[in-house]
This record gives C-alpha cells, structure tokens and sequence, in this order.
C-alpha cells in the first residue's frame, strides 16, 4: 500500500517535470519565432509612440497651467467670454478617446492576427 | 453559517435604523429637508431590484474565479459599461460639478487629470493585465517574484488606496442622504455600508458588476438630461451659458462665489488650485498614474475572456467616462446659472448650498426636471455611491483573502470555499471600518480625498506593477523596498500636508508645504525598486530575472493565460 502512493507521488512528480520541460520547449519555440519578434517590436514601438503622445498632450497642458496660465484664459474670439482652455480641455479628452481608439483598431487586427499566426506555427 | 447571519442581522437593521434616526430628526436639528417621496421609492425600487441580482448572482458564484473575476465572462462592451460604472464615483459626479460650480475652469482640469490615465491603462497595461493575472493585480507582480513579501506589499497598497477611496465615497453618500431623507449623516452610512456589504459578500464580482452597468446607463442618461436642460436655458448656446454663469455669480450670495468675484477671478480660466509647478505637475502624476494603480479598477480587467476584449473594455470606458466629464462641466455651469441664483438651494446663513456645496448637481436637477427627476437623480446618485463601493469593497476582500491570506499566508494551498469565505469576513470587516471612517471624516472634500487615494495608487502600486511588466531587471528586494519606499512616504507627506495634519488634527500649520506628494513619491519609488534591484545579487534575483523570458511570452501572447470559465 505505502509502495503504491510512493510510485503515485513519484509518477505524478514525473509527470509535472515533463510537463514543465514540454512547456519551456514550447515557449522557446514562441520565443524564438519571427513573428514573435515582428509583434513585439511592433507594438512595443506603436505603444511607445502613442503614449509619448498622450503624455506630451497632457503635461503640454500641465506645464501651461504651471507656467503660465493666463494663456489658457484668453478669449477664443475677439468680444467672446469663452477662453481658449475650453476649446483645448475638450479637446484632450475627446483625442484621448480616439488615441484609444486607434490603437485597438490596430491590435485588434493586425496585432491578434500576428499572435494567432505564431499560435498555430509553434503548435 | 454564522457569517451569514450576522450580515442578515445587518441588512434588517439597516432598514430599521432609518426609522430610529426619524424619530431623532423630528426632535433633533432643525434644518431637515421635508421627505422625497418619489426619491425614496425610486431608490427602493434600485436597491430590490440590485437585491435582486445579488441573490441570482450568489446561486451563480460557486468558485474561487466566479467571486473574484465573474467567471471571467464578461464582454468587452459590459466590462467598459462596468469599468465607467467603477469610475464615475459619487466624488466625480458631485465632487467636480461643484468644483466647477465653485471655481469654473479648475473643475475640467481634474476632469482631465483623471480621463488620461485611460490611454495609458490602454497602451501599457490593459492586456498586459488580461494575460498575466487572474484575481488582483498583485498575481501579475508575484507571477516571478517571490510570493510572500510582494503579495504583502500589494495588498497594503491595495488596502491604503481603498479604505481613502472608500471614505470619499462615505462621504458623499451620508451628504447626499442626509439632503434627500432628512436623515442623520451617520445612518446614511451605515445604510450605504450595509448594502455594500450585502452585495460583495454573497454576490461577488458578478452581483457588483450588474450592479455597476445598471448604474453607469442610468448615471449617464441623468447627467445628459440635466446638462441638456442646463442647455436648453441657454438656448443651446455655450457662450450664452457661460455669459449668463458670469452675471450669476456676480450676485450670487454663496462664500465662496463672493470670494471669487472680489478677487476679479475668471472662471473660464485656470484659478487658484494649481498655485505652482511643483502643485501642478504632481496632482497631474497623480491622477494619471493613479487610476493605472488603482485595485478594484485593475480587478475589472480579469472579468474578461481574453486580451481583446480588454482592449474594447478600455476604449469603451474611455468614451463614456470623457462624455461624463464634459457634462460634469456644462453641469456646474448650468448650477452657477440656475441653483446660485434660486433662495430655495441656498442656505443663507452658512453662505453655502442647502446639504452643503457638493449638492450642485442635485439641486440643478430639480431647477431643470422638478421633482420627480429630482428623485430620480437622488436615487441615481445613490446607487452610484453603492455601485463603487462595492466595487471597493470586493478590490479591499480580494487583497485580503487572495494575497494576504490564501498566498502570503498559507502558500497558495487553500480550498476554494474557504478563500472565499475569509473574503466575505475580510468584506464585513472593511465595511465597518469605511462606516467608521466615513462619520469621521464628514467634513473634508470628497474630490480632495480621491486625490489621495490616486497618490498612493500612483506611488505604491502603479511602480512596482509597471516595471513587474517592462523591466525584467526588476527583483523582490527592488519590488518591496521600492514600493514600501512609495506607500510610506505618500502617506507621511500626506499626513504631514494641510489637508491631515491642520483641518484633521487642528495644527497650527503644515510640516508638508504640497497638497499633493506624488511627483516626489513616485519618484522614491521608482527609484527604490531600480537602486535595490540592480545591486541584488542573490541567486534569488538571478532566477527572478531569467524567468522574466517565459512571462514576457505570455504577456505578449496570452499563451497560458486563465481563459473563461464554462458558464
């Protein structure tokens, strides 16, 4: 009885580390895959750029609210109250919606269709 | 079985306490508004209605996954109607509009702060998040580190960031309520901590998410009515609102109005609350780093089934929370135009609005709709307040049964059924410290105090979260110093700041000179997980850096990522 569970346990810690080392054979293949290094590269550099876009939309705006403010205050038309910041504190909020919406456009088809690719050659 | 009666026990008192505070009411204090009928009815019929959900949603929670994560079903479209539902919090929706109310311009510039962490959420975390973790965000920070040291520092973070975000909220529920019902603050909260503590406890993520869509549709088709009415005074016509808002204020007898007219202040441009770089730049770090670290925001991001619909929950979000936002600010421009000007919102003798000045929103509603639409933002309102936090609440029992317990704890190895109970207990628990806390704080400003919570959010969770992700340099000795370097600071600068140390604790003056310690903490932060990572030189850490390898390809891939439950 006690020499059953022993071989279990044994058979059952044979199974986990053939499993892991079928795992890290397979995620070395994704790893090494041409693909995966055009999605990573890819993205990596289209995210880059679109949050450097967002950031400098938004501390853009910053530094004028530090610096200098009274620029945001100045009227939109000549015998018009409505200033300038309104125009632009709309404005960031509706391209913050469309930077969204322009990078799931993108990862959503070609990015999901370079990672399906690699899915299906590394199998 | 004992738990459950006990939250019986306070779900009957909570519907028996507000007849107790009547009876006070009618013999205590004089200024209490008459009863809202149709705002009681119609906020009986969203708490049924969630009660209702609650229970189809407890017969449907039966794992681990299902309490924490809804099973992971649900779809891209819910998930930002749910995600918007989290984020528009009493404190946006009453909090800004009468920061603009009071200040014009300024309110926006919160607005902002607070929609351009989404983008970013969006960019860098959003899938990152769907393919690396399961329950919190502190599985994808323990995915390569060592478990028990980060699980614990993610759940202080976590914990730190909810129980200020939750105050906020209390806040402005026993304002609210008190204005509505006529009740004493203090039952207000109790009821709203006992409703919250129902809908966690037995029906975990799926009951709090239903209830946050029900409520983000119905806060949005509110908000639009009241600044389409603020509009139609205004012929449509933004300038004529913003003239009119202008002439409004100059005879308007509120404090703070007064203040703003002697000083020949603008209020369609920047004012007072960005008073120097240093302010400026780190309440902007703040609310944009902040919402990227913000637990049960980052918890919605595993209710998915995969890394696209993540995406789509984000840009979703994105759309109506911005759309939110520009109506908070038509909102507090039409209250200037409208409830400014009308005695019967006006308490004269405090110099402030009936229920105090976070009432704007809802005292415009009733200038705009009359009564009935009256109530119906009232009961909006409040089922606002309960839609986040329980979401809060869930986020703060998650940290606690899934990180402290089931993982710092006991290694990992614990059944399901008793995580989740340790988590129902862990929701009791946060529930009366949030009452208890919320009486205490009665008298802060609810926006300021979400301002707090972004800070720690931005300054202890966000660092070790993001470089867990990019940095495969990143180590447990980088991790836990840098991020209890950040929790530790961002709580003593605030504690020292004017907000605790002089209007909290009565000091005389400020050991802190900024509102908001952000740009130095998150600067610690990074700084202490990049210093105490590169000069690790254990075996640990070496391990710890070429596992970086196998994460970054599930990360960029979802290979291995936890897919949908069956149901």
């Amino acid at each position: 009885m006690r020499l059953y569970i022993i071989v279990a346990i044994i058979r059952s810690y044979i199974a986990v580390e053939t499993h892991n080392i079928m795992e890290r054979e397979f995620f070395n293949r994704v790893r090494n895959h041409p693909k995966y290094h055009e999605l990573v590269q890819k993205r990596g550099r289209f995210t880059t750029w679109l949050s450097f876009l967002t950031l400098v939309l938004y501390y853009a705006f910053i530094a004028v609210l530090a610096f200098n403010p009274g620029l945001l205050g100045i009227p939109l038309m000549a015998g018009h109250i409505t200033t300038v910041g309104i125009p632009v504190g709309v404005l960031i909020i509706v391209l913050s919606f469309v930077l969204t919406g322009i990078y799931v456009r993108r990862a959503n088809s070609e990015f999901d269709e370079l990672t399906r690719q690699i899915k299906e050659e590394t199998r | 079985m004992k738990g459950w009666i006990i939250l019986l026990a306070m779900a009957v008192a909570s519907f028996l306490l507000p007849h107790l505070g009547w009876a006070d009411a009618l013999t205590g204090q004089t200024e209490k508004q008459p009863l809202n009928v149709i705002a009681v009815v119609m906020f009986l019929i969203f708490v049924a209605a969630t009660l209702g959900i609650t229970y189809w949603a407890a017969k449907r929670t039966k794992s681990a996954k299902d309490f924490y994560a809804a099973g992971g079903g649900i779809t891209g479209f819910q998930n930002g109607l749910a995600i918007a539902g989290d984020y528009m919090s009493a404190a946006s929706f009453l909090g800004i509009s009468s920061m603009v109310f009071l200040k014009g311009y300024d309110g926006l510039i919160y607005s902002i702060g607070f929609l351009v962490g989404w983008p970013i959420i969006m960019f860098l975390m959003a899938e990152q998040l769907r393919n690396l973790g399961r329950y919190t965000f502190a599985d994808i920070v323990s995915y390569r580190l060592e478990r028990i040291p980060i699980r614990t520092i993610a759940a202080f973070g976590s914990l730190s960031t909810v129980i200020l975000y939750l105050i906020a909220q209390m806040v402005g529920a026993g304002q609210l309520i008190k204005t509505l019902f006529g009740l004493p603050y203090e039952w207000a909260v109790v009821i709203v901590g006992a409703l919250m503590i129902l809908y966690v406890a037995f029906g975990g993520m799926l009951a709090t998410t239903w209830v946050q869509i029900i409520k983000a549709v119905l806060l949005l088709s509110g908000a639009t009515f009241i600044a389409g009415g603020a509009l139609y005074y205004a012929d449509f016509n933004i300038e004529m609102l913003f003239t009119k808002a202008i002439d409004a204020m100059k005879s308007s007898p509120l404090t703070d109005h007064k203040t703003l007219v002697a000083a020949n202040k603008n209020i369609l441009a920047p004012g007072g609350l960005v008073s120097d770089p240093v302010s400026a730049i780190s309440l902007g770090l703040a609310l944009m780093f902040g919402t990227a670290g913000l637990p049960h925001i980052l918890m919605r991001f595993f209710t998915v089934s995969n890394a696209k619909e993540a995406r789509k929950s984000v840009f979703f979000a994105t759309g109506f929370i911005g759309y939110f936002y520009i109506l908070t600010f038509i909102i507090g421009f039409g209250a200037i135009v409208l409830v400014a000007s009308n005695p019967q919102y006006l308490d004269l003798a405090k110099g402030t609005l009936v229920g105090g000045n976070n009432m704007a929103a809802i005292h415009l509603s009733h200038a705009v709709g009359g009564n009935y639409f009256l109530g119906f933002i009232s009961a909006v309102a409040f089922a606002t307040i309960l839609a986040v936090v329980s979401g809060l609440t869930l986020a703060g029992a998650s940290a606690v049964s899934h990180d402290i317990y089931a993982n710092a704890m006991r290694g990992g190895q614990v059944n399901e059924k008793t995580e989740m109970t340790v988590s129902k207990v862990a929701a009791l628990c946060i529930g009366i410290v949030a009452i208890y806390l919320g009486i205490q704080f009665e008298k802060q400003n609810v926006a300021f105090m979400v301002g707090l919570a972004f800070a720690i959010a931005a300054s202890a969770n966000f660092p070790i979260l993001i470089l867990s992700i990019y940095w495969s340099g990143l180590t447990t000795r980088g991790a836990l110093l840098g991020g209890a370097l950040g929790l530790i600071s961002t709580v003593t600068m605030v504690v020292l700041s004017k907000t605790v140390w002089v209007d909290v604790l009565k000091n005389p003056a400020p050991l802190f000179p900024y509102k908001d310690p952000a740009i130095f903490s998150m600067t610690l932060s990074f700084f202490g997980c990049w210093l105490f990572s590169i000069t690790d030189r254990s075996d640990r850490a070496n391990l710890e850096r070429q596992a970086y390898e196998m994460q970054e390809v599930r990360c960029q891939t979802g290979i291995g990522a936890v897919g949908a439950s069956k149901h």
